[in-house]
């Protein structure tokens, strides 16, 4: 059903395209900004400022924002190898954030050795959890997960209010949101003096491992052979195409759930409401651009972090809604859509 | 109390009624958008801009348009370039959100709508609306509710006696027979798509002008995405899509009017209540059916 199969055309092209996809969901900011009447080189000058504009605003910012989306747009990317559309990220990112902040909060006593894996498990276990309906839904009854993914991020939604106003909220229970994790459960930082977090070794680990697993794997073999096609897989006998499609998702959730452990335990150090400005979403442009590619991803989610981080600075400098970010995601996706689609329609 | 409760589960549920009456088409010609979600947002900022620059009117029509032109874009993408229509109506949903915040910025400022927003008045229908129990209910609303019980018989004919509902359904349900047929495939499709952009527009506005009184980012919160569960549930019948509108109106008045009660409850547990029912109601639907991986799992092509 899912219609990528991208058919790589060289690096060189898909370079050209992903680069004029861009630089097209920039152009048409400009020009809605302008139509809108802001001042549109000024809200530019502030993305560019906010992103790339000093080595701080680029560790702290840029690189900091990038970590999630580049987490996320893998899961997205694994997913959708094996032809599950996981839009439901979004919510896999809030259990993650749940479920690591509930054990960060009790990780005093540990080690940092023992507390950061066991943070990041419960997280990426979570996701996984929070996906498992939408699996079994698919798999018993034939309900696209396409759907039910969609659905439980507004009930994940919910459910992180209740967690910060409920059972995880601070000790004064004046603010919706939780008390630090344990020092010991925090990422270590990776650059004196910048945010920069440990979760960048993370993300780029996962992106190779994914690499080699979708690639020189017969596991990855069978997933990239049920997305293409898994009628044709199922008739070969050799590949039981809803047990890799399930195991597709669940990967895909849990890397979104480690997304949500890797943001609280490294950035936000406490459960907030609006922990995510729609990580989720915007990481599905992200494994888009990357054209469902690990390396692909890096690069896209370190643009698309950019972008965040810039939009973060044009609503402060430049009076822009940081949501006009989301201008430029939906163009990107759209061009990559476009040029990226099947040559054989199913229609 | 239970007379309170439908009148708001009947004013919730317009909007939603509105948009699913309008994705019903669409998904009798076999697509599904999700841009609808976007399109509905859409409408909700036209709606607040037209009203306030003059009047409800205005602010509808200029709602209705903002819902085509969305659904304009999915068109151009997912019916005639062929792209994936989940990741097309995704991304036109995700530009709408980033496209109306721009907008309600630069029209409103930091300070927002619905300071002076002219609403939509309930209209009694003489007679009706004394009913007991149901007339306060079904027969003291907003015109837009009316505009629901136009529509559902409207549609049922579009889809079931006239020539296009009978190219839609076959561009639906075999699209390549359908085409060998001589029936312009890509143009009625387009058509249902514009038609359903026009409803989740005018749904919009019937939520700033009806119920919220007010445009806020993203405030329509999933509702586009509800109205997708509705066709599916209502099996793309217009009685059934009617059914599952109040059902899911219900489930999200409910909260309105248990939550002034306080009580054990969380309230957060009655957020989510609309959604866990809708997909409840996805599982129900899909057990008459048996679709496995293979082929167009059923709610991208739901059967009827």
């Amino acid at each position: 059903m899912t219609g990528f199969a991208w058919r790589s055309s060289g690096i060189r092209r898909d370079l050209a395209t992903t680069t004029s996809a861009f630089l097209l969901g920039l152009i048409l900011l400009t020009l809605f900004l302008k139509v809108a009447g802001f001042d549109a080189g000024a809200a530019i000058e502030a993305l560019w400022r906010g992103s790339f504009g000093s080595w701080y605003d680029f560790t702290s910012a840029t690189l900091v924002r990038s970590i999630p989306l580049v987490l996320l747009g893998l899961g997205f990317m694994l997913g959708s190898r094996a032809g599950a559309l996981n839009i439901g990220m979004e919510g896999q990112f809030a259990l993650g954030a749940i479920a690591a902040t509930a054990v960060g909060l009790h990780a005093g006593s540990l080690s940092a050795w023992i507390a950061i894996p066991l943070v990041l498990a419960a997280g990426a276990l979570a996701g996984a959890l929070w996906v498992l309906v939408p699996v079994a839904l698919r798999l018993r009854f034939g309900v696209t997960e396409v759907i039910t993914t969609l659905l439980l991020n507004f009930v994940a939604d919910a459910a992180l209010s209740f967690a910060v106003t409920g059972p995880l909220q601070e000790p004064s229970h004046i603010y919706p949101q939780s008390a630090t994790i344990a020092a010991s459960a925090q990422l270590p930082r990776l650059l004196v003096g910048s945010r920069l977090h440990s979760g960048l070794v993370i993300a780029l680990g996962l992106a190779a491992f994914l690499g080699v697993l979708l690639w020189k794997s017969r596991w990855g073999f069978r997933l990239r052979a049920v997305g293409a096609n898994p009628t044709a897989a199922l008739l070969s006998g050799r590949i039981a195409a809803g047990g890799v499609f399930a195991s597709a998702l669940l990967w895909s959730g849990a890397i979104a759930g480690l997304g949500g452990a890797v943001e609280v335990s490294g950035v936000s150090l406490a459960l907030y409401q609006n922990l995510s400005p729609g990580y989720g979403f915007t990481a599905i442009a992200v494994a888009l651009l990357g054209r469902l590619q690990p390396l692909g991803v890096v690069v896209a989610g370190l643009l698309f972090g950019a972008l965040e981080a810039g939009g973060g600075a044009m609503q402060r400098d430049a009076g822009v809604p940081a949501v006009a970010v989301q201008v430029v995601e939906a163009v990107v996706i759209l061009t990559m859509v476009v040029l990226g689609r099947r040559q054989t329609s199913h229609r | 109390m239970i007379g309170d409760l439908l009148t708001a589960a009947v004013r919730v549920a317009t909007p939603l009624a509105l948009a699913a009456i309008g994705e019903m088409l669409v998904a009798r010609g076999g697509m599904i958008n999700l841009g609808i979600e976007g399109a509905m947002l859409a409408g909700a900022l036209g709606a607040a801009v037209g009203a306030s620059a003059s009047g409800v009117g205005a602010g509808v029509g200029l709602a209705l348009f903002a819902g085509v032109a969305t659904a304009a874009v999915f068109a151009a993408v997912a019916v005639w370039a062929r792209g994936d229509e989940i990741i097309t109506g995704t991304a036109v949903t995700l530009g709408m959100i980033g496209l109306t915040g721009i907008i309600a910025r630069q029209h409103f400022g930091l300070a927002g709508v619905g300071l002076s927003l002219p609403t939509m008045a309930a209209v009694p229908i003489p007679g009706f609306s004394r009913l007991p129990v149901v007339g306060e209910a079904l027969f003291d609303q907003s015109l837009l509710t009316y505009l629901v019980y136009l529509m559902l018989p409207l549609s049922s004919w579009l889809l079931f006696r006239s020539r296009f509902g009978l190219e839609l359904r076959a561009s639906g349900e075999a699209a390549s027979a359908a085409a060998a047929n001589g029936v312009a495939v890509r143009r009625i499709r387009t058509l249902a798509v514009l038609f359903g952009g026009a409803m989740a527009g005018v749904a919009g506005a019937s939520l700033v002008l009806a119920q919220v009184g007010t445009f806020t980012e993203k405030m329509t919160a999933g509702r586009g995405f509800i109205a997708i569960a509705i066709v599916i549930l209502g099996a793309r019948r217009p009685a059934g899509v009617a059914a599952a509108s109040l059902l899911f109106g219900g489930a999200i008045a409910i909260q309105y009017v248990l939550q002034g009660q306080g009580g054990v409850v969380p309230y957060q547990l009655w957020l989510a209540l609309p959604y866990v029912l809708a997909l409840l109601v996805l599982v129900l639907s899909a057990r008459r059916r048996g679709v496995g991986l293979e082929g167009r799992p059923s709610s991208t092509a739901p059967a009827a």
